[in-house]
């Protein structure tokens, strides 16, 4: 057959837009600080759940004990309260729909579930109970840590975790932000007593919000918060990470995985926070360099060269430092190949602009994705409870979409130069040391460093 | 505690269908509360209609299907869809493929031009061919052969579990077999399987059921009619043995077993099969489980275990025959046969003693919300309707499981239970050779 060309008479042109509906949001402050927001969403007879507290490490100095000790606590909190034992806990929510998972990262602890809408007070009874009188029985406490220490063996196996510990602790230096994942020996040695010290200290109401989106009335929810967790009080406000440094990007580091037959390219840079005008040109940027499929590093690196499955670009916020992030997964023959053309891309990014189609194309994408994301009541909830956590209500979403659709080629271009430029990333690849250093150095110094997985841990 | 009852349940999403007189089935579920739109073609042929020397085929094609077609060039699905907002993708899955966008709804007509142009004729290639087969590869090392437990278990346990080569061979295929691929190998494909006739339609959310009907006609309806393959008989004779088999993984920190048991037949059998459902529900869905509670706290033999009906885990989307999965992450220190033998105890336990009305209620509630959950997306409803279709004959089935489980009792979890016999699993155990890297 010949090739293609595209009739742009044959495609069939857009409608009108219908308006997003605008989600009707209520917000309150409880007497203990807990803020509480409440979207009414008809639909399916669910609600969605999420219980943000802040819950960084707040020093360098503590960091890696704090990770250790938070991510043995997710899985201790549900083991047992005054009233009932983890069975209790379990079957007493599950008859609601409803299992809460418990997470840390490194900003914060999440408690979330989804759950029939039926079941809210009863489920924000167990809630509560957890929150005020988890029980932290020694010996249970030991199993879990265990269990979180096998985990942690498991994870650090696995290449994309390997590489994103490592791109942290380059970018980050002291911060606690560097500590990504808990190092197996301070693990080991959390004690039942430091959980109900960090539980009391940290697991605080003030500063911390409870989001609730589904099939419910806004007045009666934010009662029935108010009446399930009113007992749930301490002193001092959860706690936020201290503000985070931006270091100098160093040489390329190559993670040496020898026998991988394939090679983890990451980059990693600062980006605007989310209340940063620069952020909708940074965003737009990122999507027109490798943010989605019909992306220049797509297009390149996967649809020209087959070098890569997802190659993708994007942006990223934590409370104290926002990034504009690279990954690349690529066999171990074509990495030097590989890592030359991403830097390029990244360069003709900083260099040249972007079309006005690109940039339109990527405006729309963001707009609609954003439109999608938010269409349900998962990925509402969810995208509450984030902003909760850099201090923004439900309005920022309206800003953010006007914001970006005044962006110029201009503006994008001047972000490019200032947040893509390849020479202010910071640039891991995690492969075959052996294999992949000598095309490498031939595009600047490489530093080579032992696996994580196999090396002792920084302490 | 009030578990909801079966009727609440349901959902409330009429269904509208028709027929082309080329033969394509089309499904409308109309929801005008968001302004989003979803289209799915699924096609009914997937890995296990692969031939001997094409493993791995099902899903290159997938990928094809993405680089272009009649009036689209290369990259310009992608820019289409996406520039108008929209999102898409495509997977493939034992048995069928499937294509799919969300998008605000003013897009709808372009994303039915898109599926009906490729449908009509894709652009099929040797350059498109063999950049696709160096994706797939990628694709291949990213989720099996660089990381630790990538093929594990749902590459490995069939071919102990099953007998016949549709059955037991690894759908991502071979790195021989995807190489040595032809652009004919491709045509013939698309000519044998991808037929109008052999493809469900299914568009969801904020649409106009008398237009979209007209549009489907218009884009669709000039896309030729071709003959459509019989469905094969995939269905295999139960096994009377223990199957047992070791695999090695030089990239992982620490040992794993599975077991997979023969279960009743999803379409043929399906209120049989519902128990089944509910039964790895009640072994293994949180911190309630049967076997969360006995391996990882109780015995402490193991660090996670999941239990799931189906290989992708989805147990509505697959026909005969599958399994009813069980799998445990367990410390080098504790024996496998000591995991086996407590995952047969539990299983024994439900199979002589029962079940009570009130844990089952427990956990039909949990699945319920799952159910709901999944329906709350446009896309994830869109998709739940088109697999029931070309799975079950209906797409309304999609919108009475949470109502169909929520009926299933007691006995019926029990009777599932009787079918996990020790005597007749397939045992895969993984030993990790290499320690940490």
């Amino acid at each position: 057959m010949s090739a293609p060309v595209l009739d742009l008479d044959l495609v069939p042109p857009l409608g009108e837009p219908r308006p997003q509906p605008v989600p009707e949001v209520v917000t309150t402050t409880l007497p203990s600080g807990l803020g509480v927001v409440v979207v009414p969403r008809p639909g399916v007879p669910l609600v969605e759940l999420r219980l943000r507290v802040p819950f960084a490490a707040t020093s360098p100095r503590g960091a890696l004990q704090h990770v250790a000790r938070a991510s043995v606590l997710s899985g201790a909190v549900l083991l047992g309260t005054a009233q009932r034992d983890a069975m209790g806990i379990a079957e007493a929510l599950q008859g609601h729909g409803a299992e809460l998972s418990v997470a840390a990262d490194p900003d914060r602890l999440l408690l979330s579930t989804t759950l029939l809408a039926e079941g809210l007070t009863p489920v924000l009874g167990v809630l509560a109970e957890v929150l005020t009188s988890a029980a932290y029985a020694g010996d249970q406490v030991e199993a879990e840590r265990d269990r979180v220490a096998e985990r942690i063996a498991i994870a650090r196996s696995q290449p994309g975790v390997i590489a994103r510990n490592a791109l942290a602790a380059r970018r980050y230096g002291t911060h606690p932000y560097a500590a990504q994942l808990p190092a197996p020996d301070l693990v080991g040695k959390v004690t039942a007593a430091a959980l109900r010290k960090l539980h009391r200290e940290r697991l605080l109401p003030a500063g911390s919000t409870l989001v609730l989106v589904g099939d419910l009335d806004a007045a009666a929810a934010t009662d029935a918060v108010a009446a399930a967790l009113g007992d749930w009080t301490g002193e001092g406000t959860a706690a936020g990470a201290p503000p985070a440094p931006t270091l100098a990007p160093g040489h390329l580091e190559v993670v040496d995985r020898p026998g991988a037959v394939q090679s983890n390219i990451r980059l990693g840079g600062p980006a605007p926070a989310r209340t940063d005008p620069d952020l909708p040109a940074v965003r737009l940027a990122s999507m027109v360099f490798g943010g989605y499929f019909s992306s220049r590093l797509v297009e390149n690196i996967r649809e020209r060269r087959g070098y890569s499955y997802s190659p993708r670009s994007a942006v990223d916020h934590l409370a104290a430092a926002s990034s504009f992030l690279v990954e690349a997964d690529v066999a171990t023959e074509v990495t030097g190949a590989a890592f030359l053309e991403t830097w390029a891309e990244l360069g003709r990014m900083a260099l040249a602009p972007v079309t006005e189609a690109e940039l339109d194309a990527a405006r729309r994408y963001v707009l609609g994705s954003m439109a999608l994301s938010t269409s349900t009541h998962a990925g509402l909830a969810s995208t509450l409870s984030a902003l909760a956590g850099s201090g923004l209500s439900a309005d920022w979403l309206a800003e953010h979409q006007r914001a970006l659709t005044t962006v110029t080629v201009d503006q994008v271009q001047e972000a490019s130069r200032r947040y893509l430029a390849p020479a202010a990333l910071t640039a891991v690849v995690v492969g075959d040391a052996e294999e992949v250093t000598d095309a490498l150095r031939a595009l600047g110094p490489v530093d080579v460093t032992a696996s994580a997985a196999a090396a002792p841990d920084p302490a | 505690m009030t578990a909801a009852t079966g009727a609440d349940l349901t959902l409330r999403h009429p269904v509208e269908r028709f027929s082309l007189d080329n033969g394509l089935r089309v499904v409308l579920a109309p929801d005008r509360s968001v302004p989003v739109v979803a289209v799915t073609v699924f096609y009914d042929v997937g890995m296990r209609n692969e031939p001997e020397g094409r493993t791995g085929f099902a899903h290159l094609f997938e990928h094809v299907m993405f680089q272009g077609s009649a009036h689209v060039p290369k990259m310009e699905h992608a820019r289409l869809v996406q520039a108008a907002g929209g999102t898409f993708n495509g997977s493939t899955h034992q048995d069928f493929t499937n294509y799919y966008e969300a998008l605000p709804s003013e897009a709808l007509e372009r994303a039915l031009f898109l599926e009906a142009d490729r449908m009509a004729a894709p652009a099929i290639t040797e350059e498109n061919l063999r950049n696709q087969i160096d994706v797939v590869k990628e694709e291949i090392r990213v989720n099996v052969l660089n990381r630790p437990y990538g093929a594990f278990p749902w590459l490995q346990l069939p071919q102990i579990a099953f007998e016949s080569f549709a059955n037991t061979h690894d759908g991502y295929g071979s790195f021989v077999d995807l190489e040595s691929s032809t652009v004919e190998d491709a045509t013939d494909f698309f000519s044998r399987y991808y037929a109008p006739g052999n493809a469900v339609l299914c568009i969801g959310g904020d649409l106009d059921v008398g237009e979209t009907e007209r549009l489907v006609r218009h884009w669709f309806g000039r896309v030729e009619a071709r003959e459509v393959p019989p469905t094969p008989n995939t269905g295999e004779p139960s096994p009377t043995t223990v199957r047992r088999d070791v695999v090695e993984d030089r990239l992982a920190p620490a040992p794993a077993v599975a077991l997979g048991w023969r279960v009743p037949d999803p379409v043929g059998d399906l209120d049989t099969y519902l128990g089944t459902v509910l039964l790895a529900e009640l072994l293994s869905e949180g911190d309630a489980s049967r076997l969360e509670r006995r391996l990882v706290h109780d015995d402490r033999l193991a660090v996670a275990q999941s239990s799931y009906v189906g290989l992708f885990g989805d147990p509505f989307d697959v026909r005969d025959a599958t399994l009813l999965t069980t799998q445990v992450h367990h410390p080098a220190a504790v024996g496998v046969d000591d995991v086996l033998g407590a995952v047969h105890d539990e299983i024994g336990r439900v199979a002589t003693e029962g079940v009570s009305v009130e844990e089952l209620a427990r956990v039909q509630a949990r699945t319920s919300a799952q159910l709901l959950r999944q329906a709350d997306s446009v896309l994830g409803r869109t998709l739940a309707f088109a697999g029931a279709e070309l799975v079950h004959g209906r797409a309304e089935l999609a919108g009475e499981l949470a109502a169909r489980l929520a009926a299933v009792t007691p006995d019926a979890v029990q009777a599932a239970a009787k079918g996990l016999d020790p005597g007749t699993a397939a045992v895969l155990e993984l030993r990790a050779t290499g320690g940490a890297r």
